[in-house]
């Protein structure tokens, strides 16, 4: 197995904005396992990052560890050039600007869908009632679920839970967005509508993280590739490159597989 | 010679001192209950400790020696001259509360974690999100415990009368000093206990039918 050195921003394709996102050196252990080894990496404003590798490897503990939902034993993480504080006022503060979408949506479920999208701004960001809601649905008619406002979560498809639940971070203003495969859990059918709003906020200038395994979304969307495996960074490219020349064997072992399905 | 009608007021009076101690113990023992569950699922180590030795404690002491507690001990340090009343519901209320967290506990956990995960991502703090976002959810699941509970504080309740409290167990004991016939003092007040009981049973389902409509 070959382990090709990492290099910032390969290619040319990535906006030169400054670091929004830095990791330095984050190692993370669960008990014995050393899920994230040595991470380190940097997203630039207006960038949008695709995260990819095999099932276990800790993409969805990078992810959450970008907003403190997981801890981290050593090294650093900076958003916007703040390091992340500890638990309490401040940390919910900050996490306020990083907007985070689950791979279950985790729409409150006793909210409608306009309450979901309500609640941080009138909650967090205090803001007024009234201005709260019409962002609200401006919001939700950008992605396509206006109609379903007054609605519960579970009276909607997942396609539509997904988008509300987008909706409901953008509502925040977030300065980066995370993406935990946010379509490995919808039908087939449904994976489109959600990666079209994906797709339109990369166009709109969103800081992205995506993890995610769809690689038509990757190729278009993304301005680089992150490929994991083991709990470290084996490889980062632009999307092209990696697809049709990745470098490392891990690379190559791990491709193979998802195009033969 | 019928009992009820000659000692009314008494029975009365009883009925309504078995209600007044039922109502404001229940009312503490929510308040403090959910606090004390708010501790024991904090991040914050200290308030675990503190929520986890308060259920211990309170859980497993005879009720007997709580009352012994709030009558004997309280009124020397804190509440000099405190009324029965007041005594009764602080031992009531103190201990049934240790039972509610726990309901309210499980309820908690039954909630799946993407919920206060997705909450804290949007920024809300721990109470926030326990508050609007946990709690809201785990009410439905609670319910039903919560209305044992307080029927049993209800039962509990008696014990005051043996301090010297003024309510049914109390009156059904005077009367039964007095030499009437003990079965029906005890039917009479038993009745009167089922019409508290009763009513609790049928609150706690009123409220969790409304719970079922608005989801
Ligand atoms: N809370 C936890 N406690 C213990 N181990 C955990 C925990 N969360 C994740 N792990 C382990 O850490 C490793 C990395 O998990 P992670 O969820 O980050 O992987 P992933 O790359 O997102 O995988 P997938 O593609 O399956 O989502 C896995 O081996 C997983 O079993
Ligand atoms: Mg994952």
């Amino acid at each position: 197995m070959s382990e090709v050195p990492v290099t910032e921003n390969a290619g040319g394709a990535a906006p030169a904005g400054d670091p929004l996102v830095v990791l330095d050196k984050v190692n993370k252990h669960f008990g014995a396992l050393h899920v994230l080894q040595d991470i380190n990496l940097t997203i630039r404003r207006g960038e949008v990052v695709v995260v990819i590798g095999p099932s276990g490897s800790g993409k969805s503990t990078l992810c959450r560890t970008i907003n403190r939902l997981e801890t981290i034993d050593t090294g650093t993480i900076a958003i916007d050039g703040k390091p992340l504080p500890q638990e309490g006022r401040e940390l919910a503060r900050l996490r306020a600007d990083v907007g985070m979408v689950f791979q279950s949506f985790n729409l409150f479920a006793h909210k409608t869908v306009l309450e979901n999208v309500m609640l941080g701004q009138t909650k967090v960001r205090r803001t007024e009632k009234a201005a709260a809601e019409k962002k609200a649905r401006t919001l939700l008619d950008r992605v396509g679920v206006g109609a379903q406002a007054e609605k519960y979560p579970a009276q909607l498809s997942g396609g539509q839970q997904q988008r509300v639940a987008i909706a409901r971070a953008l509502a925040m203003d977030p300065k980066v967005m995370l993406f935990d495969e946010p379509t490995s859990a919808l039908d087939p059918e449904m994976i489109n509508e959600v990666l079209e709003v994906m797709q339109q906020l990369a166009r709109e200038g969103m800081t992205m993280v995506v993890v995610t395994h769809e690689m038509g979304f990757a190729r278009s969307a993304a301005n680089r590739v992150v490929f994991m495996a083991d709990g470290k960074i084996i490889e980062e490219a632009e999307p092209t490159q990696f697809f049709d020349n990745p470098r490392s064997d891990r690379a190559k072992d791990f491709l193979s597989k998802i195009l033969h399905h | 010679m019928n009992v009820l009608l000659d000692y009314l007021p008494e029975f009365r009076d009883g009925f309504l001192g078995t209600l007044a101690i039922t109502v404001s113990s229940a009312l503490l023992a929510l308040v403090l209950g959910v606090l004390i569950a708010g501790f024991r699922v904090s991040p914050v180590p200290p308030l675990r400790a503190f929520g986890t030795a308060w259920v211990t404690v309170l859980r497993n002491t005879p009720l007997t020696l709580l009352f012994l507690v709030a009558f004997f001990v309280v009124p020397q340090i804190l509440f000099q001259g405190a009324s029965p009343y007041v005594l009764g519901t602080l031992a009531l209320g103190f201990y049934t509360s240790s039972f509610v967290c726990e309901a309210v506990r499980a309820g908690i956990t039954t909630v799946p974690l993407g919920q206060a995960e997705a909450a804290r991502s949007l920024g809300m703090t721990f109470a926030q999100t326990l508050r609007m976002v946990v709690l809201p959810q785990a009410t439905r699941t609670v319910i039903p415990p919560l209305s044992s509970i307080i029927i049993a504080l209800t039962k509990n309740s008696a014990i005051a009368g043996a301090f010297g409290y003024g309510e049914l167990f109390n009156v059904s004991k005077l009367l039964n000093d007095k030499g009437y016939a003990i079965a029906w003092i005890f039917l009479w007040t038993a009745l009167a206990y089922l019409v508290i009981t009763f009513s609790i049973s049928g609150l706690f389902r009123l409220v969790e039918r409304r719970l079922g409509v608005a989801r």
